[in-house]
């Protein structure tokens, strides 16, 4: 038909899909448990969408008419697999609600479940965060697999795999027991952060690779805050996302070079963002429930300080990498740590902290060298600084840092 | 296991190889040495001359056919191979990502063929 008419029906198939996708996945899987069936049927009711929308008409209510075609087509499935005797209860609650359920009834969002479901302790935790990417948000394989540094391929298999046990494997699609929910949180937290990515990145010491998921991260964090409003820990995770998010802009220069936090201009830093996430955080810690992601973000947030003060209290940032390793003592926590501490007491008190930490464990861990090289060089310990910031340089993969290192150690 | 990190380079990261010693290119490659030595995974390595000085051998008929140039002429070519004992893929895949060689060009990661080399393959 007309063309304006077939372009606002891709413009409202991608809204759709950008909107609802894990909305209409969580719902379509919630019985079957087949989250790759659900993804299959969703996406050629979404090619189905592309051809008859622009002939038809939009329809009503899009989204209705895609959970519609999308658990016809699912229907279709189960009886073409002749195993109708094992499916016929599914069978006949499908059909019974796509005969049943008006179309243009609000369906029930299934997607915390389905998040919990991702982050399954009997799925490997490597897979949490790919999972919900591709579950939840309909992330293709190939993008996930960019971000996780391994091949397209590999990662498609490992979804299949992953989707096959959560299928297969008796996983319930429920909101954990009393019990059982503070760690299954953990785990859904864990793995949203997973795909964030920016960790720890004072003083040219990158903790983990760039995932380039930012977005997509802090997307899945509001999804998660609209069940759970109150839980200070999910409130804190959402909070640390978007001080680091605030800096985004700040944190490259010309040239697209690295610029450390303490060398940031402040004056980039979105304010936004900053007020938003204070807000966050404010409402977690009156709960009086402390834990590891309100403390990230409470670091954080006495960064974001310094574009009101001018300047940074190391103390306050001390006091809260101590309650951090209380948690657990991680490489990252300890490094972040003799860093902090080095800015409030000395080089000295930093260094000792480091040399506390076991060769093994650090020989790979590029921050720690960082922050070895640095307080070294402030230190005026020359010839073991060029040998700190050697091995920093070798161990650093994002190509600014390199340089930037490089430059500092001369 | 080990794995061959074979580096491919671009004519400019060729070219950068006679810089000053003081070149941050060739500092980051001294310290991407360093750290593989240091974190006890380097077997061994070599880098290569430049594509040019190249020739292609084949026997065809019982003939020599002698080209004068590298196997495939391609923009970015073999610039050297570091081979490295490693317990996973996944560590291979990130000190390939370390390496200052896969921001301008490429590395190609493969595993060694032990079983080759056992049945005498010793190429």
């Amino acid at each position: 038909m007309s063309g304006i008419y077939e372009e606002d029906a891709h413009r409202t198939v991608e809204r759709v899909a950008r909107e609802s996708y894990g909305r209409l996945v969580a719902y379509l899987s919630a019985n079957t448990h087949d989250v790759a069936a659900a993804e299959d049927a969703l996406s050629e009711a979404l090619l189905k969408a592309l051809k008859v929308w622009p002939q038809d008409g939009l329809p009503q209510i899009p989204e209705a008419w895609l959970l519609t075609a999308a658990r016809n087509s699912i229907i279709d499935l189960i009886r073409h697999q002749h195993v109708v005797s094992e499916s016929e209860p599914t069978l006949l609650s499908l059909t019974k609600e796509s005969t049943e359920m008006n179309v243009s009834t609000e369906f029930p969002d299934e997607r915390l479940k389905l998040l919990f479901v991702c982050a399954h302790p009997s799925i490997d935790p490597a897979m949490h965060t790919p999972l919900m990417l591709q579950t939840v948000l309909g992330l293709d394989a190939a993008r996930i697999a960019g971000a996780f540094l391994i091949s397209p391929k590999t990662m498609g298999q490992r979804l299949v795999r992953a989707k096959i046990k959560i299928r297969d494997g008796g996983i319930r699609f429920e909101i954990p027991e009393q019990s059982d929910l503070s760690t299954r949180l953990e785990a859904v937290l864990e793995a949203i952060y997973g795909a964030f990515g920016i960790g720890w990145d004072d003083m040219a010491g990158i903790d983990q690779r760039g995932r380039d998921l930012a977005e997509e991260a802090i997307w899945l964090a509001r999804v998660l805050l609209q069940f759970i409003p109150d839980e200070p820990e999910a409130l804190g995770l959402l909070a640390l996302m978007l001080y680091c998010e605030s800096r985004r802009a700040a944190r490259r220069g010309l040239d697209r070079d690295y610029i450390p936090l303490s060398e940031q201009d402040t004056q980039q830093w979105l304010s936004p963002l900053i007020a938003e996430a204070e807000q966050h955080l404010t409402v977690a810690f009156q709960c009086r429930r402390p834990g590891r992601f309100q403390l990230e973000a409470a670091i954080q947030s006495v960064h974001s300080e310094r574009s009101q003060s001018g300047r940074t209290d190391w103390t306050a940032i001390v006091a809260f990498y101590q309650q951090l390793i209380r948690i657990s003592p991680t490489l990252g926590r300890l490094t972040g740590y003799a860093a902090a501490l080095a800015e409030a007491t000395g080089p000295q008190a930093g260094v000792a902290v480091l040399d506390r930490l076991e060769p093994e464990a650090v020989s790979c861990y590029q921050p720690y060298w960082a922050v070895r090289a640095h307080l070294l060089q402030c230190q005026g310990k020359t010839s073991e600084a060029l040998e700190a910031y050697d091995r920093a340089i070798g161990l650093a993969e994002d190509p600014a840092v390199r340089r930037f290192l490089l430059r500092k150690r001369g | 296991m080990q794995f061959a990190l074979m580096i491919y380079h671009t004519p400019e990261e060729f070219a950068m190889r006679k810089n000053d010693y003081s070149d941050p290119h060739l500092g980051a490659w001294r310290a991407y040495y360093k750290a593989l030595v240091e974190a006890k995974v380097y077997v061994s390595g070599d880098a290569l001359e430049v594509a040019e000085t190249a020739t292609t051998v084949r026997l065809r008929d019982g003939k020599r056919r002698v080209q004068d140039g590298p196997y495939a002429d391609t923009k970015e070519q073999l610039a050297g191979i570091i081979v490295l004992e490693l317990p996973s893929i996944d560590a291979a895949l990130d000190w390939a990502a370390r390496c200052p060689g896969a921001s301008l060009g490429a590395v190609e990661i493969r595993p060694l063929a032990p079983e080759a080399k056992r049945r005498g393959f010793t190429g």
